[in-house]
């Protein structure tokens, strides 16, 4: 069954209404939920339409990243003092995470380099299609979702502190991501390693559900009348935009906009968080896992980078010896069993004392969407409190991008450190609270007028903003 | 109905504004001059908490005891760097309140740029404020939803 498939009132007849009516009630739909669509934007639209400004931006990615990996891999050792460290981690990683996912949910896939190589294999070309190569297979069905993509983001956590560190492992590890994108395409169809493997994506994917940008078909029955279903051939990732019920899959990649002959397909900025007002039609659990994950790992890093505990520190780096593996044991089993556990116990306490009769699954499927933007305000925060102090080193790395004594712009190895100690403490409570404001009308949502059903999770929301509270600025 | 939400947001604002600008009692304490003996080993200060009051002149003791580290201090423009096995000090007042982190300034291994310690200076007011502020938000977040 193929993603077409799976869409079951495709096989319908699209119901009989006037162009008139059809226009007027596209219209009404679009105004009374606040959406502008972007694309019929005279300025904006040019520059969607044609691929080149999208190709250049990609392109320059990617001359960042293959840079970056030959620094990490030839250049000097010092972290503060190789371009690697400094363009992915402080750089690159600040903006992916205060402005790429919240202003733009999966805007940094649609620029995101690491899988172009395995396009142009797939495709037969780089910007126009021609004979393609590789096996083309289907991504195994029990391995969809989220699921391997919180593992590998868990993997990373485990050996960060030497990731987040060392140019030599940084440059392989990014080396690694290009390897392992061009070998899943030349397996599986489409776009797998994005969609299923990549930890940003995955990052992206949950987090793009608050973001103010969606894509969205305007009207479902012009593409059931559609024949060729021209949007889905044309998706580098295998997916049909009819079907979108949520930013999760779709990475802004805009081939979809460009190749619908009717203009039925919408670029809609929209308010923040409107996605996250209706319950979950699934019990998918394997977004609720990525959401607690990306918390227990907003914890767990801001104690290591963030905390002064140099035993925590030295643990973290020393992999293969016992307090690593303590480091290890104890990030695990935040993740996997406190953090999981703590919320079905939440969860599960709610109903039991509102004595409601929904399905736990379901539940907490439902609620862990409260957990999103309590967690994206969590790192949002904890990049403020990790990259502010060390935005100063950039200009330095640009000045000497290998540490091997260069002088490219003249400004010598003076380290420019701006003092944003106390502006930068404000803004971490700031985010914070949004998140917790924002998290706890989340729950008020979905539990209604239950009082019982939601304590225990906004209980568990708040110890979790008092603690990143304690680490980030106690 | 409305009334009772409106009364509802006017004193929740006022508690806000409360958590915000009321002062924190300030201490009776004479300011005093403190010696704290720092050693900073691999990303470490030890002790990697010190505590004062707002006033006292505080002398640091950086002693190095394995490779060159340094010490500067958020929000007080103040830094120090002792070589390995030897101690170099740093004398300051107190004179801004609440928690500061104190950071490495020489490159001393991987974790260097992670290698910090805290200085308090009375009550962290701030933390304290964004406490009871987060009470508070759980709050505003139910209500906003209240029919």
């Amino acid at each position: 069954m193929n993603t077409l498939q799976e869409i079951p009132w495709l096989d319908k007849a699209p119901a009989e209404a006037s162009a008139e009516q059809k226009a007027v009630s596209i219209q009404q739909g679009l105004a009374s939920s606040y959406r502008i669509n972007l694309y019929r934007n005279r300025w904006l639209r040019p520059l969607i339409e044609s691929r080149w400004p999208q190709f250049v931006l990609r392109a320059l990615a990617l001359v960042g990243f293959v840079f970056a990996i030959l620094a990490g891999l030839f250049g000097s050792l010092v972290g503060s003092h190789n371009f690697a460290i400094l363009f992915v981690w402080i750089a690159w990683w600040s903006a992916f995470k205060l402005a790429f996912i919240p202003l733009g949910g999966r805007s940094w896939c649609s620029v995101c380099p690491i899988p172009m190589p395995g396009d142009w294999i797939q495709q037969g070309g780089i910007l126009r299609k021609g004979r393609g190569f590789g096996l083309n297979l289907r991504w195994p069905k029990h391995l969809k979702g989220t699921w391997l993509q919180a593992g590998f983001f868990l993997m990373i956590g485990l050996f960060s502190a030497l990731t987040l560190t060392d140019p030599r492992v940084t440059g392989w590890v990014f080396l690694g991501l290009f390897i392992a994108a061009i070998g899943l395409s030349l397996i599986f169809e489409k776009r797998a390693f994005c969609s299923y493997i990549c930890p940003i994506g995955g990052i992206s994917s949950i987090y793009a559900r608050p973001a103010p940008i969606e894509l969205r078909v305007i009207d479902k029955e012009i593409c059931a009348a559609h024949s060729e279903k021209s949007c889905y051939q044309a998706c580098p990732w295998g997916l049909y935009p009819v079907a979108f019920r949520d930013n999760a899959a779709c990475g802004l990649c805009m081939e979809c906009l460009r190749a619908c002959p009717s203009d039925n397909l919408a670029l809609n900025l929209r308010p923040f968080g409107v996605e996250l007002e209706k319950p979950k039609t699934s019990g998918r659990l394997d977004e609720a896992f990525m959401a607690l994950v990306m918390l227990g790992s907003a914890l767990a890093f801001a104690g290591v980078f963030v905390g002064p505990w140099g035993w925590l520190k030295s643990a973290a780096l020393d992999i293969g010896t016992l307090p690593w593996a303590g480091y290890a044991g104890g990030l695990l089993a935040l993740n996997l069993l406190v953090l999981p556990g703590l919320f079905a116990l939440a969860v599960w306490l709610g109903l039991k004392s509102a004595e409601a009769k929904h399905s736990l699954k379901r539940e907490i499927a439902n609620l862990a969407q409260a957990l999103l933007p309590l967690g994206l305000m969590a790192w949002i925060a904890f990049t403020v409190s990790f990259a502010l102090p060390k935005l100063g080193y950039i200009l330095l790395v640009i000045n000497d991008p290998f540490g091997w004594g260069w002088n490219l712009l003249g400004t010598g190895n003076r380290l420019w450190s701006p003092d944003v100690a106390g502006f930068s403490s404000l803004l971490q409570v700031g985010f914070l609270l949004i998140g917790l404001f924002w998290s706890a009308s989340i729950v008020q949502r979905f539990t209604g007028a239950d009082r019982r059903r939601a304590l225990p999770v906004l209980l568990f929301c708040l110890v979790f903003s008092l603690s990143m509270l304690w680490l980030l600025v106690g | 109905m409305k009334r009772i939400l409106w009364k509802r947001w006017f004193v929740l604002s006022s508690i806000v504004l409360a958590v915000l600008f009321i002062p924190f009692p300030a201490s009776a304490t004479t300011p005093t001059e403190h010696t704290f003996h720092v050693n900073a080993s691999r990303f470490e200060y030890t002790p990697n908490k010190i505590s004062v009051n707002p006033g006292d002149k505080v002398t640091i003791e950086l002693t190095a005891t394995d490779v060159v580290h340094g010490l500067a201090i958020d929000g007080y423009n103040q830094s120090v760097t002792a070589d390995p096995g030897q101690t170099a000090s740093l004398t300051f007042t107190a004179d801004q309140e609440g928690s500061f982190r104190f950071r490495c300034t020489t490159s001393c291994g991987n974790m260097h740029p992670f290698m910090i310690g805290k200085l308090q200076v009375g009550q962290n007011t701030l933390l304290w404020r964004a406490a009871a502020l987060s009470v508070l938000a759980l709050v505003a977040g139910v209500w906003t939803l209240k029919k």
